[in-house]
């Protein structure tokens, strides 16, 4: 065995600590710490307050009880106090520490008594201590008390000198985690004295249980557990400062500790055992529970007892785990292994010897298989004799089954009796075994033992001389009697043994089955959405549960997301809840925080962020630690796939970015270029024609001035483009659709470019009887004007083009045709991105927005724009616009 | 340059552009005056009563649309809108304050030199419809006295709608007509189904251009509205 007294190798975790108690956002928790009460630790407390708020802190009394005490309320003079929060529990007003009200007020300083106070219900947390542990996430410092007889690992103890079981506890934790604890200490003598002078506080119905507890030996045994537990709390300071000042001496590997729990109420007496043993060791510690079959089937009195010493191990610090197995020790030594585990941590068997040789012991095959791990064995207590339920009733074979049983060994006697003349006596016994073999197979063990039972009886009475009594002449039919029992009750053991693996196979099954079925369909999901209500969906088949997912939508706000129940945040308050629980934890239902709440809170966590929020509303009934595990799963497989979504939106939106960023480069390359050209060209004529005068002959004049025109012209149709371009990409651009025929745009485009078609060839094809189209003219006319310019500067002049128009089902299509070179295939993928020219004359000018701008606007109707090789030679463009449902109808009139 | 010569008044506070148009507008024998703003605009419309306005719609000091209703108060003289591409509704929104064409920044000397034209030749001829007279283009022949229609020599017939917007455009002949005018005029006041206006306006061409799909005489303005041509596209 190692030394426990070396300092244990700092984890990222004690240091991640570390880090985070030295960042100044979170408050600093004073501990005023004792060894029972009347010691005088809210007198410290107080007095520590105002020498505080001498020095001009804002102190703040949060809540405490003078107890009608002159000193304690002398104090309290000149201290601001917060009021208490009225609150009404079953018709009974309560007054409660305000924690909201706190949290608003933010004081430099709060005071509160009894840390380890339990809250009303209707409060946010149950505890005290959770209330405190929010106002130090919110920056505030703390003072506050706390007797040593009312820390959880110590519990067990106190009990057992003081006969006095303490229900309000904190975690050992939240004592850990004060920034500073001061002793308040007063010897036992000194204490008597001022409780006979009646200057200690007890509530009335503690005064008879007083007697007991203020004992002086019991006073003495107290402060020793008081001082004891100082003095390793004083140890892990000076550990605490040597991790910080990195003052390293051998860092042995840590001790780790592995407690096995199983049903039943010795459970928590294991926990807090096995609690003691990791503190004092400084050792990691792990629960856990082995599901074997046998455990499928324990009643629901000792889950939940299982599930309650599975919490407060982890409210102790353990990490919990709950393995599936066949055999409890084999899971654990294949764990311990796993794990590196030093010790494992059991409790004594109950079981009576006998039982333990017919059966595997856990112990021995564990002390078999555990090699090098030391083996600790816990006792039980008066608690643990309280005898573990049997199955549930729920779960007991109905009476039916008993009188299916009573029927069926009637029913085998009357066949008997038919038999009887003409078969051996064994075959009879046979006949009964099958008869047992059936109501185990069917009705379970009970109702088999009882057929066991009965068959020997109905065999006794009939069949065995003298008939009808149950005297047996023969002693052989005694050993009969014997082996047929012995064989009724194998068999009901067997089949009942089967009958739970399957049971528990089933269970594994169904949990198996729902966890890869839904990882599987999220797999395939490619939206948040749809992945928040597949996972609703799933998580409340697979647990008979109402669920909703929330998530965070574009205003920033946690809202249910639509397909899922949204009715269980329907009501503000629940809602409130679940936001609570997106920033702080899991919470309402079955959790610490705000268990009133009508549904479980848990907030979806992966890789360090939450995403959202999943909401659970089960039934009272289904809740145990193997759903709780199951829930915590298919949770964290929801979180993971949106996490998933989400970086890949973010490295979508940061592709875009990037994309933005490179268009930006070739725009202004792009644009610096065109724009210049045709400017040095302007610049240039207009100077030759200024400086030349009348010398220069007419046609020079004239060309210089065509040139001129023509640049102008390229360098308003460029401004053109890229204002449509950035006009198309703002989003400010709102299409104005109006019904129209589709022979006006294309009329209208070609108008407009009459200029420059020069005299070529355009045939326009309309199909007659086309619908009226919804669409915007002006945008429709520029796609147009865009196509036909860019055929107009791909193809050789005097080639023809041709337009048409036909109706494919709901969309109207428009080609233009050319007998050009056509697109080289290279180019068809990015011809209608921006900046993208494709091959051409040489010298082809342009920026290439033109069919950008096309596609933007196809797009903007809804519809699309491709190209192609054209049959025969030559390029097709192809728009298909919807026809955007059916135009109002136009009346119709007589010709004059 | 006589005094007869027709008078301009010309709106426009970008100096380049009156530099380019004050010459090219003298040495077609007209007189400019000229105003960099709104307010001088409307004050110089008053005193010097001009015979036509070329008006730009992006003026320092306010809105060419205020301009030219506050002009349209008490005068009928031809206002011509100059806007940029990609402002249809300031253009449309003139238009139907009482603006009687447009033109596009940029533009060339002959369009603008048309647009003079047809505006002067408008205002010689008065608001009012020639009840007698017969307008001719291409090869049709409207009859606005006995209400009959002509391509070459046969008749055509027209629906009463067909026909008022017909009219409408003829009356206009060379302008632009925006769709709210052409809607008011041919479907009553309160008309909106702009759709209608198409549909006849493609009936129309059917019954009047050889080829509706590249009209020559019933010309589209996407946006804004439909003109009759004085002169044919091709």
């Amino acid at each position: 065995m190692r030394s426990t007294d070396e300092l244990a190798r700092p984890n990222p975790e004690a240091l991640l600590a570390v880090a985070a108690r030295a960042d100044g956002a979170r408050g600093q928790l004073k501990i005023f710490f004792g060894a029972a009460p009347g010691v005088g630790k809210t007198f410290a407390m107080l007095e520590a307050a105002r020498r505080a708020q001498a020095e001009g802190l804002d102190v703040v009394v949060g809540v405490i009880e003078t107890h009608g005490r002159e000193e304690t309320a002398a104090l309290l003079a000149g201290l601001p106090a917060l009021p208490l929060r009225p609150l009404s529990h079953r018709g009974i007003a309560l007054q409660e520490f305000d924690l909201d009200a706190a949290l608003k007020r933010r004081p430099g300083l709060l005071l509160i008594d009894e840390l380890a106070h339990t809250n009303a219900p209707g409060s946010r947390h149950p505890k005290r201590w959770q209330d405190v542990f929010e106002l130090l996430a919110a920056g505030i410092h703390v003072h506050t008390t706390l007797n040593v007889q009312h820390l959880e690992s110590l519990n067990d103890v106190v009990a057992q000198i003081t006969w006095i079981r303490v229900r309000e506890t904190i975690p050992d934790a939240v004592f850990d985690r004060a920034d500073d604890v001061e002793f308040v200490d007063l010897p036992p003598d000194a204490l008597l004295e001022r409780l006979r002078e009646g200057r200690v506080y007890l509530p009335e119905q503690a005064r008879q249980a007083a007697h007991a507890f203020f004992r002086k030996g019991n006073l003495l045994a107290l402060r020793e557990l008081a001082l004891r537990r100082m003095a390793q709390r004083v140890d892990s300071d000076v550990q605490a400062y040597r991790r910080e000042h990195g003052i390293a001496t051998i860092w042995p590997a840590g001790e780790r500790l592995l407690v096995c729990v199983g049903p039943g109420p010795r459970g928590t007496r294991l926990v807090r055992a096995a609690a003691r043993i990791a503190t004092s060791m400084r050792a990691e510690w792990i629960a856990v529970n082995v599901e074997t079959p046998a455990l499928a089937l324990a009643g629901a009195a000792e889950r939940d007892q299982l599930a309650g010493s599975l919490r407060l191990a982890e409210s102790l610090g353990a990490e919990v785990l709950v393995l599936v197995d066949e055999t409890v020790a084999d899971a654990l030594i294949r764990l311990a292994g796993e794990r590196n585990v030093t010790r494992i941590v059991v409790g004594k068997p109950t079981r009576t010897r006998w039982r333990d040789r017919l059966r595997r012991s856990l112990l021995r095959d564990l002390v078999r298989g555990s090699d090098g791990i030391d083996i600790h064995v816990i006792t039980g207590d008066r608690e643990a004799m309280a005898k573990p339920s049997r199955r549930p009733s729920s779960e007991h074979s109905p009476v039916a089954h008993y009188l299916w049983c009573v029927a069926l060994v009637a029913a085998l006697t009357a066949v008997d009796s038919l038999l009887f003349p003409y078969v051996d006596l064994t075959d009879l016994v046979m006949q009964y075994i099958v008869g047992i073999m059936l109501a185990a197979v069917r009705f379970g063990p009970g109702p088999a033992t009882m057929t066991a039972v009965l068959s020997v009886a109905a065999f006794d009475f009939f069949y065995v001389p003298p008939y009808y009594t149950f005297a047996v002449s023969d002693g052989k039919y005694v050993l009969t009697f014997a082996v047929m029992l012995a064989v009724g009750l194998l068999i009901s053991t067997l089949t009942a043994r089967i009958r739970m693996q399957v049971e528990a196979a089933r269970v594994r099954e169904r949990r198996t089955a729902a966890l890869y079925s839904l990882s599987r369909e999220l797999a395939q999901l490619r939206h948040k959405v749809s992945i928040a209500t597949c996972a609703a969906r799933h998580i409340g088949e697979t647990l008979g549960a109402r669920v909703a997912v929330l998530l965070v939508d574009e205003r920033g706000q946690l809202m249910p997301v639509e397909g899922t129940d949204a009715q269980l945040v329907a009501d503000p308050r629940e809602l409130g809840v679940a936001r609570w629980a997106f920033e702080h934890g899991p919470a309402g239902r079955d959790t610490e925080t705000l268990p009133g709440a009508a549904a479980t809170h848990l907030p979806l966590v992966a890789a360090g962020r939450t995403i959202g929020v999943l909401t659970v509303e089960r039934g009272r009934r289904s809740r145990d630690t193997a759903t709780d595990q199951l829930l915590e799963t298919l949770g964290s497989q929801t979180a993971l796939a949106l996490h998933r979504v989400l970086l890949a939106q973010e490295a979508q939106a940061a592709e875009l970015r990037a994309r933005a960023e490179e268009l930006r480069s070739s725009l202004l390359s792009s644009v610096s270029h065109d724009l210049r050209t045709p400017l040095a060209t302007i610049t240039g004529a207009a100077t030759t024609l200024l400086e030349g005068g009348p010398g220069l002959p007419r046609e020079v004049h004239h060309d210089l001035a065509d040139a001129i025109r023509e640049e102008a012209e390229r360098l308003a149709r460029l401004v053109g483009n890229l204002l449509d371009m950035s006009r198309l990409e703002s989003g400010e651009l709102v299409l104005k659709r109006e019904w129209t025929p589709i022979e006006e745009p294309i009329g209208a485009a070609l108008d407009r470019l009459e200029g420059h078609l020069a005299g070529r060839e355009v045939d326009v094809h309309v199909e007659p009887g086309l619908p009226l189209v919804a669409l915007d003219a002006l945008l429709m006319e520029q796609l147009l004007m865009n196509l036909l310019e860019n055929t107009m500067k791909y193809t050789p002049p005097g080639t023809p083009i041709t337009i048409t128009a036909t109706r494919d089902g709901e969309s109207i299509v428009l080609e233009l045709l050319d007998r050009g070179p056509g697109i080289p295939e290279e180019a068809l993928p990015r011809i209608f991105d921006k900046f993208v020219r494709a091959g051409g004359p040489p010298g082809m000018q342009g920026v290439g927005l033109g069919l950008a701008i096309c596609r933007a606007v196809a797009e903007a109707h809804g519809g699309s724009i491709t190209a192609g090789k054209r049959p025969g030679g030559g390029a097709v463009f192809r728009v298909t616009l919807p026809i955007g449902g059916e135009a109002p109808s136009v009346p119709a009139e007589e010709s004059e | 340059m006589s005094d007869h010569s027709p008078l301009i008044l010309l709106v426009e506070d970008e100096p380049q552009l009156r530099r380019f148009l004050r010459p090219m507008l003298r040495a077609q024998n007209y007189r400019v005056v000229e105003a960099e703003t709104a307010r001088e605009g409307v004050a110089l419309a008053h005193s010097h009563n001009p015979d036509v306005v070329l008006l730009d719609l992006g003026l320092p000091d306010g809105d060419g649309v205020e301009v030219t209703r506050q002009i349209r108060a008490w005068s009928a003289v031809p206002i011509i809108v100059i806007s940029a591409r990609g402002k249809e509704q300031d253009k449309v929104g003139a238009l139907d304050a009482g603006a009687d064409d447009y033109l596009i920044k940029p533009f060339g000397s002959a369009e603008l030199l048309a647009r003079l034209r047809v505006a002067l030749r408008h205002a010689a001829r008065g608001a009012l419809p020639t009840a007698d007279a017969v307008h001719s283009f291409g090869d049709v022949r409207v009859d606005l006295g006995r209400r009959t229609v002509h391509r070459g020599d046969a008749e055509v017939h027209l629906t009463p709608h067909e026909y008022k917007l017909l009219v409408t455009l003829i009356r206009n002949v060379g302008k632009v007509v925006t769709h709210r005018q052409l809607l008011h005029e041919v479907w009553g006041p309160g008309a909106q189904e702009n759709h209608y206006l198409r549909v006849y306006m493609g009936q129309l061409r059917q019954k009047l251009e050889e080829d509706p799909a590249r009209p020559r005489w019933l010309a589209t303005d996407a946006g804004v509205g439909y003109r009759l041509r004085d002169e044919p596209a091709r």
